[in-house]
């Protein structure tokens, strides 16, 4: 099977892989990266696990050709601690007990991520706009809402 | 065209821990030699806490902080025997092994600290902060540390032990169904209010009160990630989800999340709920598991809200836009009950 | 928002415990947060195959042929199993508790029942390339009736389903087509109450859908064992089957899963793992068996279907003096957890209520649809919307307030339940009187003032004379043999002198009914807009069938299995 030259930076370090034609860029990341924060939960760029955020902007890897990243800089749910310091949006989802299994967690936090950066003091509303790509089988929701507006407003929290 | 409101409730049981299959989980604890136990299980955590809820009750029971205790599941080479985490089993069975083996780990550890103290067994009490002490002189103390390590290289003992919890299984009488299923009952009562379009037939739910009976609240916070939850999948079943659309019509089946319909982050509603705690006898300091039985009392309530709303009773799940034109089209409009019941309805009857 | 009424059944509890009751982070947490929480497809083995299935197209059809020799010459493909690779392709999941027969294969062979089925599995290298296979393999069907309704397939003539039974009925205790609750006479009592009310209700097929999908991956490990990653909701259920269906020992096998991304009872039928095994021991390589979406949300098993109808006989005071269902689960093609969901509906009836007269069939029923399994509130849930949609109706037809009704009704400590044990830790009273004061939903001060721990026992403690099927009567009192399993204890009995036609009294004196609208004039009132009439089939015996393999019976006497 042919197999395409594909270059990108992800969390900060530059990766150079060969996939195969027709790959996701989950696939990529999961199986040749050996990132396993993106998840797969439907293929079909409907259930939101497998969100990474390119260039900044929150996209479904699930649905995108890996070779669409060349070039491009990727973020992961792997990213978002940094030695041995969680970031505010972890700790907040911790504090709101917004996880169950824990599945939904990565891409649910790359769609809180992508949107404090660009509006750090969001509304609920923009909130559940933001994570409206993604599915949550457990907590109905209203935790992980809370946990975000929490660490937009109180940026510097950290866990104790 | 309008929207109205109307609330319904509903109440329901459930029955914990179920014994119709007679099937029994086990436990295994074990000490460091710095005195941290390990909990080796083979159950299941799938979010309902399982790793978590187990944690508590065996440092619970061995008399030491939940931060020295670690729940290891599920290697079938090093956890014992279980049969999984489903029929409301988890807590029930699971955590009555643990509290069971955790017993008997505390039981050797009890008696490797009496041998360093130089008491009796029995006159030794635990702080909970990791510390035996002898029972009302509390200078005469040794920490669990110093227990393990003694116990390890100078006495030679294990602190360890095993658990089991089975109840052996019900029969069940042939020709009246007399059996003992289960012995122990969750219960729940839930009121919601809602909003019916009658240009629509979008039912919205507003709002939920609530009060759920589920023994003791092993970890409040657990407690409350069960019942938001599976409220909000109650909400789902009741209003959404179908995987035949026009049962027992097998065509026009989702094969993807937008076809199979759940209700969003923006379709929640505030969820007012009241933990009532009865100990069950025979449950885990009294737990009884709310996990499964939180969902069930959405479905009949929000049903009930709509012919409290609008008058017409849909017995048919899920209830989608299409049923509820259906029926409004079949009465001839939004026709509310003369009586309505629960009080004044939420912010009027019905708005343009 | 949540608060603790610490306040009520305080006197039961000691809250002074260390750390139970606390609200401790969860172990697993921080792992959820940084997304390092392993899940089963996280872990990455060299070399590993893909496995995806050859499906049927078909409700129900023969398989006339399987050509496998274009897909055997696809890029990639490792390895094609057929159900003659399977070492024992027959299976059912209860089968480790004795209870039912062995019905489903892993890989059908001569026939398919129900769209989805499995017929061939492909191992290859990648998925797609494992996909392009499957679309090469070539089976010749002849297609064969199917049936989809409960009720129509227990009608003579229905085409039969699953062969092991073929009356498309789960068989109980070796001979009833269903499973009976039978507790006083329901009869008797329907002729005596002030209302009757019939009604039909129907829960729609639903998806688990956890968000992680099923599956599982296999590996040869060292000393001739295989490894399994899985995401099992019972991890020695899926050991023990997969140990049986490939006819190899258990301790060959090592299983590791426990941290699964959501179930709610969709993980139990343990489909991937045996599968998986077989394709790592067939090629000697780590196999991957993953569900996609599509399959988890069409072949995959849901919920099954339930269809209710309860009549109910009431008094205008409240009480509910009968109640009868009728209860057709719709199993779908093979048995997996659906027989036991019926027991556990059975064991749950008529609800958390006290009513001296019960009767109940519950039917496991096959037809040709993706075999269902459990779920979330499995056998529960769906008897539950019928009751509490029930109890609203009856609520409105007699004009008293739902949340009275419910109140006057309400099982207590010491009551005896239909399945004749007595009841206690009861606490539906309390959870009524908390959520409608947190609705502000006004109550009378009489409902205000009962509780779960008085008015219980007493003449509602009777066991009544109870009319059986044949003709027979088990007289007031009847409780099977039996002790108490160890573990539990037994409940405070009340004493009780059988009196086989006493009325149960009201707990409460129930307010009166206060209708705007004067209540139906008739005695007997006709179920509103009820569809059809239920016309539960009588109670089929079956003929005594030469013993199969493996087979297994669930008792028939308290305390005892026998196969």
């Amino acid at each position: 099977m042919p197999k395409t030259p594909v270059q990108f930076r992800i969390n900060g370090t530059d990766k150079a892989v060969f996939a195969d034609g027709g790959q996701s860029l989950l696939d990529v990341i999961r199986r040749e990266v050996g990132d396993t924060a993106p998840k797969y939960g439907c293929g079909q760029g409907t259930c939101g696990a497998c969100m990474v955020l390119i260039d900044g902007e929150p996209h479904l890897s699930c649905i995108l050709l890996a070779e669409m990243a060349d070039g491009r800089s990727i973020e992961t749910a792997s990213n978002l601690d940094q030695g041995g310091q969680i970031h505010p949006l972890q700790d907040a989802f911790m504090t709101h007990f917004a996880a169950q299994c824990g599945f939904c967690t990565p891409g649910m936090l790359m769609a809180a991520k992508a949107l404090l950066d660009k509006v750090p003091n969001p509304t609920r509303e923009q909130v559940i706009d933001a994570i409206s790509d993604n599915l949550c089988r457990c907590t109905g929701y209203e935790p992980i809402i809370n946990a975000i507006l929490d660490a937009a407003q109180n940026p510097s929290r950290r866990s104790a | 065209m309008a929207k109205h409101r109307g609330r319904g409730m509903a109440a329901i049981n459930y029955p914990i821990g179920l014994n119709l299959g007679g099937d029994p989980s086990q436990a295994l604890v074990h000490s460091n030699p710095t005195g941290k136990f390990t909990v080796a299980l083979s159950s299941i955590d799938l979010g309902q806490g399982m790793k978590s809820v187990t944690r508590q009750i065996a440092a619970e029971t061995l008399g030491i902080p939940v931060d020295d205790v670690y729940v290891d599941t599920a290697d079938s080479d090093t956890g014992p025997h279980c049969m999984g985490s489903f029929a409301s089993r988890g807590t029930h069975r699971v955590g009555n092994a643990v509290i069971a083996a955790a017993k008997e780990a505390r039981g050797v550890m009890m008696e490797a600290a009496a041998e360093e103290l130089e008491v009796d067994a029995g006159d030794l009490e635990t702080d909970g902060k990791g510390n035996i002490h002898v029972r009302g002189a509390p200078h005469r103390s040794i920490t669990v540390k110093e227990v393990a390590i003694a116990a390890q290289f100078r006495q030679g003992r294990t602190i360890s032990g095993r658990g089991i919890f089975l109840i052996p299984m019900s029969g069940v009488d042939p020709e009246t169904g007399a059996m003992k299923p289960v012995t122990t009952y969750a219960h729940a009562c839930l009121v919601a209010d809602v909003e019916v379009d009658d240009e629509t037939g979008d039912v919205a739910v507003l709002k939920m009160n609530s009060a759920y009976e589920l023994g003791r609240a092993l970890n409040p916070r657990m407690v409350e990630q069960q019942l938001v939850g599976g409220a909000w999948m109650g909400m789902s079943h009741a209003l959404y989800e179908t995987t035949e659309p026009y049962y027992p019509d097998r065509d026009h089946g989702p094969s993807d999340f937008n076809e199979y319909l759940m209700p969003g982050p923006g379709d929640i509603a505030p969820h007012d709920i009241a933990v009532l705690e009865r100990p069950a006898a025979d449950g885990p300091f009294g737990g009884k598991g709310p996990g499964e039985m939180c969902a069930n009392p959405v479905l009949p309530a929000v049903a009930n809200a709509i012919f409290n709303a609008v008058g017409i009773r849909i017995d048919e799940l899920p209830i989608t836009p299409e049923k509820v034109l259906r029926g409004l089209k079949s009465q001839g409009g939004a026709k509310p009950p003369q009586v309505p019941f629960g009080g004044p309805k939420p912010n009027g009857a019905a708005r343009p | 928002m949540l608060e603790f009424r610490k306040d009520l059944f305080a006197n039961e509890r000691d809250d002074n415990l260390n750390e139970v009751g606390k609200p401790t982070q969860r172990q697993d947490m921080a792992g959820h947060v940084t997304g390092r929480t392993p899940f089963f497809d996280d872990h990455r083995l060299d070399g590993m195959l893909h496995l995806k299935c050859v499906r049927s197209p078909h409700h129900s059809a023969r398989i006339r042929s399987i050509d496998v020799s274009a897909a055997e010459r696809s890029p990639g493909v490792r390895r094609i199993l057929r159900g003659a690779d399977v070492p024992v392709n027959l299976n059912t999941l209860l089968s480790l508790l004795a209870f039912g027969e062995d019905d489903e294969p892993s890989l059908a062979t001569d026939q398919v029942r129900y769209k989805g089925e499995p017929v061939v599995a492909i191992i290859a290298d990648s998925e797609r390339e494992a996909w392009e296979a499957v679309s090469k393999v070539r089976v010749a069907y002849d297609p064969l009736p199917a049936v989809f309704d409960v009720e129509e397939a227990l009608k003579p003539g229905a085409p039969s389903v699953n062969p092991v039974y073929t009356r498309n009925t789960f068989t109980y205790h070796d001979k009833y087509d269903h499973v009976k609750l039978r507790f006083g006479d329901v009869e008797r009592a329907f002729q005596e109450a002030d209302f009757v009310l019939e009604e039909r209700y129907q829960m729609s097929p639903i998806e688990q859908a956890p968000i992680e999908t099923n599956g599982a991956i296999a590996a040869p490990e060292v000393n001739d064992r295989y490894i399994v990653y899985t995401c099992a909701q019972g991890l020695f259920f899926s050991l023990d089957t997969t140990a049986k269906i490939l006819d190899l020992p258990s301790n060959k096998l090592h299983f590791i899963g426990g941290t699964v991304g959501g179930g709610f009872g969709g993980k139990v039928d343990s489909l991937c793992e045996p599968l998986a095994v077989l394709g790592a021991m067939l090629t000697g390589r780590p196999v991957r068996y993953v569900l996609n979406r599509i399959e988890e949300m069409q072949v995959s098993a849901p919920r099954g279907a339930e269809r209710h109808y309860i009549k109910d006989g009431v008094m205008r005071d409240g009480r509910i003096i009968a109640r009868k269902m009728t209860v057709y689960f719709d199993c779908g093609a093979y048995t997996r957890l659906t027989s036991y969901g019926a027991l556990k509906c059975v064991a749950h009836l008529p609800g958390p209520y006290t009513i001296p007269n019960v009767s109940a069939d519950a039917y496991c029923v096959f037809t040709n649809r993706i075999p269902a399994t459990a779920m979330r509130g499995f056998g529960v849930t769906g008897v539950d919307f019928a009751i509490e949609c029930q109890m609203d109706k009856l609520a409105h037809l007699i004009g008293m307030d739902p949340m009275e009704f419910r109140i006057v009704n309400a099982y207590r400590d010491g009551d005896v339940k239909a399945h004749r044990e007595h009841a206690s830790n009861t606490a539906l009273v309390e959870c009524v009187q908390v959520a409608a004061e947190k609705a502000s939903w006004p109550l009378s001060d009489a409902a205000r003032a009962q509780s779960s721990l008085t008015g219980g026992g007493g003449e509602r403690a009777i066991i009544p004379d109870t009319r059986l099927d044949d003709g027979g009567v088990r007289p007031a009192g009847w409780r099977p043999e039996g002790t108490l399993p160890p573990g539990t204890r037994a409940p405070s009995r009340p004493q009780v002198t059988p009196q086989p036609s006493a009325p149960r009294p009201p707990p409460i004196a129930a307010p009166q009914p206060t209708p705007a609208s004067p209540p139906p004039a008739q005695e007997q009132v006709p179920a509103p807009a009820a569809p059809q009439t239920p016309t539960p089939p009588p109670a089929q015996s079956q003929p005594q069938s030469q013993p199969r393999y493996a087979r297994t019976r669930f008792s028939t006497v308290f305390g005892t299995r026998r196969r």
